[in-house]
């Protein structure tokens, strides 16, 4: 299966320049210990960080938290409103990812 | 003689050239690495002197992607990040990195940069300051759990390597105190023997103080300057003792203590009222010298804003430089920055409508 991950540009500078990261995972890929389903936003991201270290640690901390002011979103739904880093991901879906509003 | 004065402030690096010390070229803000990311805040700041061309070193958090580090080898023309975190807590700690509040290369050892951190700890890099590994000794502390945030965050904010053995460490936090180690990090003190801590229940306790900042001359390395919430004190013996230096100052609050470069027991610091208020005393803009180690201090002015002044200068928001005479220069929260070419007789403002200054470094350049 392949998720489309979508990078937004103030982060391109850690992903090698790429806008578009196509991650993939063989079919029936065995979950990572602990986790609910085959492929979750969390496995995405270990992916995308095993490619672009620095672009995933922009993302999440080094408890594998999603930073405060990051916003990922999976087809369209923020991914708090779902079931954050554990929610499911299916193949061909889009995440993208948003710095939020805030500062001053 | 060249001088390159780094300014970090909340929303990005300014950086300053003269070749006078008295015209001054602005420009930024910076940041950094191709990645212009919105809010960042510049905490940490270091010119590491060692290499032929000196290393800037620049902790920041970007309110949207977090902590960092970042380097640059051509004075602040381009800026590297290693791949990996430069900083971060092993997984066994369950901690994450808050914010970068300290960067001191050691005066002993090469390629020896320190990191004090926020949630307290101490990391040490062995490569010039790219990458940094904790310094178990002191996570392992026993008093560890007892320390306390302040109001910015519970940090260390200075450390002290002595300036010819290796072995000799000095750290501040807020809260938590001063603690010391004799044996290069492995074993840990609380050496606040003499401060006062008037917010705890025990007025002198072993540990849980509020320093502000601690400095000392390389030159007399057995003297240290603490700047405490509340009060001043000096140390004459590595920092084991404390005896108040306040005496002759118009408010025993603030947050900067800076020593001279080259001349030992000149030391300069910014009041502000306590506690409360926080306004420089009688609303004017004043550093405040001493020449005699704290036994007296006199007021200098000479140059600086005569109008009512309400701007603080934070820890870092002070330093010289390198040069003789020595240069000083401080920032303030209302985003000026001051600088006297000539150890504080006379200021002139470099600049003006800045982001809030967090923290100020300077050095000859060639």
């Amino acid at each position: 299966m392949e998720v489309i991950v979508r990078v937004p540009g103030a982060l391109r500078p850690d992903s090698g320049g790429e806008g578009r990261i196509t991650v993939s995972f063989d079919a029936g890929s065995a979950p990572a210990p602990g986790e609910p389903g085959p492929v979750t936003l969390a496995r995405v991201l270990d992916e995308v960080g095993a490619r672009h270290p620095r672009l995933e640690r922009r993302l999440r901390d080094e408890r594998g938290d999603l930073r405060r002011y990051v916003n990922v979103f999976v087809d369209g739904e923020e991914c708090r409103r779902l079931a954050g880093l554990a929610t499911a991901v299916s193949d061909g879906a889009e995440v993208l990812v948003l710095p939020s509003v805030a500062g001053g | 003689m060249a001088v390159l004065l780094a300014i970090g402030t909340n929303k990005g690096l300014f950086l300053a050239h003269s070749d006078d010390r008295r015209q001054w070229e602005l420009t930024g803000p910076h940041f950094v690495a191709g990645a212009e990311f919105p809010l960042t805040e510049v905490y940490a700041l270091a010119i590491d002197t060692r290499p032929a061309t000196p290393r800037l070193l620049a902790g920041f958090i970007s309110s949207h992607f977090g902590p960092s580090v970042m380097t640059s080898d051509d004075l602040g023309k381009s800026w590297q990040e290693p791949e990996r975190a430069p900083i971060s807590f092993p997984a066994d700690t369950g901690e994450k990195l808050a914010r970068v509040w300290q960067l001191m290369p050691s005066p002993t050892e090469p390629e020896v940069v320190y990191a004090g951190v926020e949630p307290s700890a101490l990391f040490r890099s062995t490569d010039g300051g790219l990458t940094y590994e904790l310094v178990r000794g002191l996570w392992d502390h026993p008093h560890r759990p007892r320390w306390e945030p302040g109001g910015g965050g519970k940090a260390i904010h200075t450390v002290l390597p002595h300036p010819h053995d290796p072995q000799r460490l000095l750290v501040a936090m807020s809260t938590g105190g001063v603690y010391r180690s004799d044996d290069g990090g492995a074993n840990w003190s609380a050496s606040n023997a003499g401060i006062g801590a008037p917010f705890l229940p025990d007025e002198q306790p072993e540990y849980g103080h509020c320093i502000h900042k601690v400095a000392r001359h390389p030159g007399r390395p057995e003297q240290c300057f603490a700047q405490v919430h509340p009060g001043v004190y000096r140390s004459d013996d590595d920092g084991r003792t404390w005896m108040s230096i306040a005496g002759g100052l118009p408010s025993d609050f603030g947050f900067p203590m800076v020593v001279h470069p080259h001349r030992p027991g000149v030391v300069f610091s910014f009041p502000l009222t306590a506690d409360s208020h926080r306004f420089p005393p009688d609303a004017r803009c004043r550093v405040y010298r001493s020449e005699d180690a704290g036994d007296s201090w006199d007021a200098l002015s000479d140059g600086l804003p005569d109008e009512p002044f309400y701007g603080a200068v934070l820890r870092d928001a002070m330093c010289c430089d390198d040069a003789d005479p020595a240069g000083v220069y401080f920032g303030t929260r209302s985003g000026e920055v001051y600088a006297s070419p000539n150890e504080g007789d006379h200021w002139q403002q470099v600049a003006a409508h800045l982001p809030d200054v967090l923290c100020v470094r300077a050095a000859q350049i060639v």
